[in-house]
């Protein structure tokens, strides 16, 4: 029974459909599967067992009603910063950690109303803030290619449910390449829509202005099919945009003739180490061989991307966070006065992370310094978004690395900075709120170890472009076949149990 | 301008308590955070215009008509602290008399 987790969600779908299987069954695969793997790999908070066998239960019954549901029976993991009803959403802080939803969010709603069923919530850095889910308040996500080295953030449950066979596809969220990073660390596709292509409504917060759910599956044709689900105007959600959202499905293309694929200028893999950069170097040669014509662009503010996120990002965390005061939902920790009591519950409830992005965010919104950086952050943003525009003049996607590197080791980036670059390539896009993808692009394998690590190619489109860009990623996908090249160790019962054994113990939370 | 942030006044105003050792390392690190965003200052944005969003959108509208809300006792089983149908805060008027 378990095989079906390893079909894609429409075979899933149409098997539950054609009462071949029932989502029943599918469920109680998958969470049969969650049990012998997510011990291992630490992907979910919570497995919600019940909320997926109701749901199961719910979704068989409106089958044999005569129902079409194009996600019938389908397994997904939600990223825990994401609201369902009656079920314990953490954001990974333990300000939230016992805090029971009250509502479903509304891309959550989608989903459950199209079939999906709903294996666990997954963990990531708290409240979505790092690139590594060593954040998380609440547990350690290992990840599935090589359990001593992180799944990026801040989704790394989320992809590495998904990496594990744990889902068929896993919500995320992104801010700065919360989905893009590490989906690319896990070897699966991870796809940002446009912001406000999907609601944000129970969404918890982080940078509103940023903020955008999508879906991370092992294909594009999955991802394409989640976002058709998920995307699309919500009254509860004023930022939404009142568009249509073109059907992606039936543009995904086989080849890339006409297609031109911008190059950045700045973006020199030369900086990258010598066998990441060489797979990159085949990664553009394959779009061309597929048809694409590489075109040369400049995006010379990228190189700012970071500083000014660093400055958006906290300013907009730190005005989102101040509802965690301990009044009306989660955490309090009582002193003698109102005002020591917020510090107190804050103090207790926050971990370092979201500490340093509050202050952060509380300095550059503060009184003498707002001009100097947070309105100068806007400009810059202007600035970066307007050369996206230009270099959109000259192609119809850009291309360049997800990452600077394959996943890294636990504790290998202590200093807050250098972790904030690995968002590098990942940041200029959000900040110009593109849609923009990860998609598996070949592997290197480090010095002294035997576990090939995936990397991920980006791949940028104009502003509400997701339907030729998903056709796009498509293509390179359907014509490179590098995620069927190898699977993650922890997928194979045997050599899971040698790598437990072989890693180098639990890393400290 | 950068480098120096008076860390124990902006504790202050985000309303968060720190111990005298997270404020040693969190003013060290956002020093140095500050020294990587000092790059802004080489950018000529005399003349540019701030974005807040890039998808603008602008009075988004509803029609004013009551909408259905939480249940309150879901809303109120959250609390950490409740008073029958109400919330239980401090109090955050002085003391009377």
């Amino acid at each position: 029974m378990s095989e079906i987790l390893d079909l894609g969600a429409r075979e899933i779908a149409r098997a539950v459909s054609a009462k071949k299987t029932s989502a029943l069954e599918v469920a109680e695969a998958a969470l049969e599967r969650a049990q012998a793997r997510d011990g291992a790999v630490g992907a979910y908070l919570t497995i919600t067992a019940d909320v997926a066998r109701e749901q199961a239960r719910r979704v068989d019954a409106r089958i044999a009603e005569g129902a079409s549901l194009f996600l019938a029976g389908v397994p997904v993991a939600i990223k825990d910063n994401m609201c369902l009803a009656g079920t314990r959403t953490t954001a990974a802080s333990k300000i939230l950690g016992e805090w029971i939803a009250p509502y479903t969010a509304t891309a959550v709603q989608r989903l459950l109303d199209a079939g999906a069923i709903p294996v666990g919530k997954a963990n990531l850095d708290e409240f979505a803030m790092g690139s590594s889910c060593e954040n998380s308040a609440l547990g350690v996500t290992h990840n599935p290619w090589d359990l001593a080295r992180v799944p990026g953030g801040s989704s790394g449950g989320s992809v590495a449910a998904v990496a594990a066979g744990m889902a068929t596809f896993a919500l995320g969220s992104d801010t700065g390449g919360s989905i893009r990073e590490p989906a690319a660390f896990c070897g699966v596709v991870g796809f940002k829509p446009t912001y406000g292509r999907v609601s944000r409504y129970g969404l918890i917060a982080f940078a509103s202005s940023l903020d955008q759910i999508g879906p991370i599956a092992k294909s594009i044709v999955d991802c394409a099919l989640v976002y058709e689900i998920i995307a699309g105007a919500d009254p509860a959600d004023a930022t939404t945009v009142a568009r249509e959202v073109e059907p992606a499905l039936g543009a995904l293309r086989e080849d890339l003739k006409g297609v031109r694929v911008g190059i950045v200028r700045e973006f020199d893999l030369a900086s990258l180490e010598s066998d990441v950069r060489a797979v990159y170097e085949q990664a553009y040669r394959d779009l061309e061989r597929l048809g694409a014509e590489l075109v040369d662009v400049e995006l010379p503010t990228a190189d700012y991307g970071v500083a000014t996120y660093y400055l958006i990002a906290p300013a907009e965390c730190s005005s989102n966070l101040a509802r965690f005061d301990g009044m009306r939902y989660g955490l309090r920790v009582e002193k003698a006065d109102v005002g020591a009591t917020y510090e107190a519950t804050r103090a207790a409830g926050f971990g370092d992370e979201v500490k340093r992005r509050i202050l952060i965010g509380t300095y550059a919104l503060s009184s003498g310094y707002y001009d100097a950086y947070y309105v100068r952050a806007q400009k810059a943003r202007t600035l970066i978004a307007a050369d996206f525009e230009k270099a959109f003049e000259r192609c119809d996607v850009i291309a360049c690395p997800a990452a600077s590197s394959p996943a890294f080791e636990f504790n290998a980036k202590s200093d807050p900075v250098s972790m904030y670059l690995m968002d590098y390539y990942t940041i200029p896009m959000s900040l110009a709120g593109l849609p923009s993808l990860s998609v598996p692009c070949g592997y290197v394998t480090p010095a002294g170890s035997t576990n090939p690590l995936p990397l991920g190619l980006e791949l940028t489109a104009p502003l509400f472009a997701e339907r030729p860009l998903l056709g796009i990623a498509h293509a390179y996908e359907r014509g490179t076949l590098h995620a069927e090249k190898h699977t993650p160790p922890v997928c194979h019962p045997e050599r899971s149990e040698r790598m437990r054994a072989e890693s180098k113990g639990e890393p400290a939370l | 301008m950068p480098g120096e942030i008076d860390v124990p006044y902006v504790a202050k105003l985000a309303r968060v308590a720190l111990s005298a050792a997270e404020i040693e390392r969190f003013g060290a690190q956002l020093g140095a955070l500050l020294e990587h965003v000092e790059a802004l200052q080489k950018l000529p944005i005399e003349n540019v215009a701030a974005t807040a969003q890039v998808v603008p959108s602008v009075n988004v509208m509803r029609d004013d008509v009551e909408q259905p809300c939480l249940p309150r006792d879901v809303v109120l089983e959250a609390a950490p602290q409740r008073e029958g149908s109400y919330f239980r805060v401090p109090r955050i008027l002085g003391e009377p008399g």
